[in-house]
């Protein structure tokens, strides 16, 4: 029974829940016994059963009166340990909030919750959401249910990598993630799961750990595309205590969708930037690539070549900009109003020794660089050089725009690699990200889709990138995608 | 650009990071490294663009200059790792 339970897709599920075929009490209860069995994982950093039964026992008294909140009424998620959850331990999988427990509930995860979701637990990932690997998390790597028993484990991607692990693992219906410059679309490719980025605004920032403030965005993580525009209708919106928050309508993404046919894409102009075939692409990555082409091609959709000239420069630019917003947003963790204290003679001694024991290496590498882009003599030759280029960059897609409706690229460069790969050498750790950067540097929505297996056995992932706020027309390209893929391998297979 | 060990000291002292006098030469490598990969910047030309200090695409709202929130002077200091009579404790900086 319980596999059968897992092996639901949420709007499965929810159509289960609403016609009583299913309680939401059997359905919390089935993934708090798959996230039992799974600890290997090390997918979650914090567990909560008792919370998860007690909401789902309230969802289903909703439905016996009739008061149901919707389709996400009693369906288990899994939240990235990123947003502030009131009551529950919250972390960045850091050492300098340890013991951290919120008094207050970020605005996505209480938007979730007013609708009726459940939440099973918190889930790990790099330490301050900085890595591509989740091995940067002070709570050890988690493990890509893909690949599980074979010679060496492989890591689920990052940032959102114990998120991408729990949903591929069947271990929760859906997660939430937070995308900076791949943190949700490169985890997602990795455990072959549908992972969105939405518009820079879509869903409010408020109560999500900073990283870069002018990047950072939150979004859903699911096994279906379907899946991905419910809980995106669920967490979007504006919000006045996020400035940078869109006073935009939502549409109902999901029901958009639902009327919209995935074999029929007539009319859609589908961009294919030449730019990022990259030197050194690998055969597999530029196949699937044009077989998903292809694929958009036969169902009525119109492929253009398009060019964005700054492609290359995109990395270089993010590595600048993250960082000196990182730098800037981590000085708030100085051991006295929250989370870790280090004692000290003076309070810059204070200051130094709680800061130098409560950051891990990735963490302390990225304020450093970020400090040092931003200190007197080097603004000018480094940030604000850097906020130029991304000026190009964000240019390139208004003017790539006017002639297709969305871009198709590949979602990472490679499937995933093994725990402890890639970690001497920061940069080729960061060359995970050139296919997402940016997006993410010019705010726009990305959508990752599973598309197909690589030569070992591993999935890989197509992106979708949009208009500003036309995260409609992604999930639309999305959907004709996943119906193409036909993508059916699961890592338990 | 390469930095040397004493450039590191200082950002490590601007950023309040304790760094080990051990560590300094591999930090050293390890951030001249990033910093000559992006230094590929240099190469762009960017005469007469303007910096991108905002990726929000639209017109964002001012709100009411007004307190909404506030009088919860123990759920403030609830993580506080010492808190003192209703205040953050902090080591002496006045002498």
């Amino acid at each position: 029974m319980t596999a059968a339970l897992t092996g639901l897709t949420l709007a499965e599920a929810a159509d289960g829940l609403a016609c009583g075929h299913l309680s939401a009490v059997e359905l919390t209860q089935a993934y708090l016994d798959a996230m039992a069995a799974a600890r290997d994982l090390n997918a979650f950093i914090t567990e909560t059963p008792d919370l998860a039964l007690a909401a789902a026992v309230a969802a289903d008294a909703r439905r016996q009166r009739g008061q149901s909140l919707g389709p996400l009424d009693g369906i288990p998620l899994a939240i990235k340990d990123l947003f502030c959850t009131e009551g529950v331990r919250t972390t960045a999988a850091s050492p300098i909030l340890d013991a951290f427990v919120p008094p207050y509930e970020s605005t996505v995860t209480a938007k979730l919750k007013a609708a009726g979701a459940v939440m099973l637990g918190k889930t790990n990932l790099d330490e301050f959401a900085m890595g591509s690997s989740n091995v940067t998390s002070c709570f050890g790597p988690v493990k890509n249910p893909w690949g599980r028993g074979g010679e060496r484990d492989l890591v689920p991607g990052g940032s959102s990598g114990g998120s991408a692990a729990a949903v591929a693992g069947r271990l929760c219906l859906g997660a939430t993630g937070t995308d900076t410059g791949g943190s949700i679309r490169q985890p997602a490719a990795f455990c072959g799961i549908v992972g969105l980025k939405p518009t820079y605004g879509r869903c409010s920032r408020w109560g999500i750990i900073a990283f870069a403030s002018s990047l950072d965005q939150a979004g859903p993580m699911a096994r279906r595309v379907a899946d991905v525009a419910i809980l995106l209708t669920a967490m979007a919106g504006h919000d006045p205590r996020d400035s940078t928050s869109a006073p935009l309508p939502v549409p109902d993404f999901a029901a958009d969708l639902a009327a919209a046919d995935p074999s029929d894409v007539r009319g859609l102009r589908v961009g294919v930037p030449a730019e990022y075939r990259v030197g050194g692409m690998a055969e597999e990555i530029d196949a699937l690539w044009r077989r998903g082409a292809d694929w958009l091609r036969a169902a009525g959709a119109t492929i253009v070549d398009i060019s964005l000239p700054h492609t290359q420069h995109a990395l270089a630019t993010y590595y600048i900009i993250a960082p000196a917003e990182a730098s800037s947003n981590l000085a708030r963790y100085d051991g006295v109003r929250f989370g870790l204290r280090v004692p000290g003679e003076t309070l810059d001694e204070m200051y130094q020794n709680t800061r130098g024991e409560g950051f891990g290496a990735e963490v302390r590498r990225r304020i450093l660089i970020g400090t040092y882009v931003l200190s007197a003599g080097y603004y000018d030759a480094y940030y604000l050089k850097a906020q130029k280029v991304r000026a190009l960059i964000a240019r390139d897609f208004a003017h790539a725009f006017e002639a297709c409706d969305v871009i198709l690229t590949p979602t990472a460069p490679s499937d995933a690699f093994a725990i402890g790969e890639k970690t001497d050498d920061p940069i080729t750790m960061y060359l995970n990200d050139v296919f997402t950067v940016p997006a993410s540097l010019a705010g726009l929505p990305g959508l990752s889709v599973p598309a197909g297996l690589s030569r070992r056995g591993l999935p890989l992932g197509l992106q979708v990138i949009g208009r500003p706020f036309d995260e409609a027309t992604v999930l639309r390209a999305g959907a004709a995608l996943e119906r193409a893929a036909a993508f059916t391998a699961t890592p338990m297979a | 650009m390469s930095l040397d060990r004493s450039t590191v000291r200082t950002i490590a002292y601007l950023a309040r990071l304790r760094v080990a006098e051990d560590q300094l030469d591999a930090l050293a490598t390890e951030l001249s490294a990033i910093l000559d990969f992006v230094e590929q910047l240099n190469t762009v030309d960017t005469g007469g663009v303007e910096p991108m200090t905002s990726v929000a695409h639209i017109q964002l709202p001012l709100r009411a200059d007004a307190v909404s929130d506030g009088g919860a002077p123990d759920t403030v200091l609830a993580n506080a790792p010492l808190p003192i009579d209703g205040t953050y404790a902090v080591p002496k900086v006045v002498e």
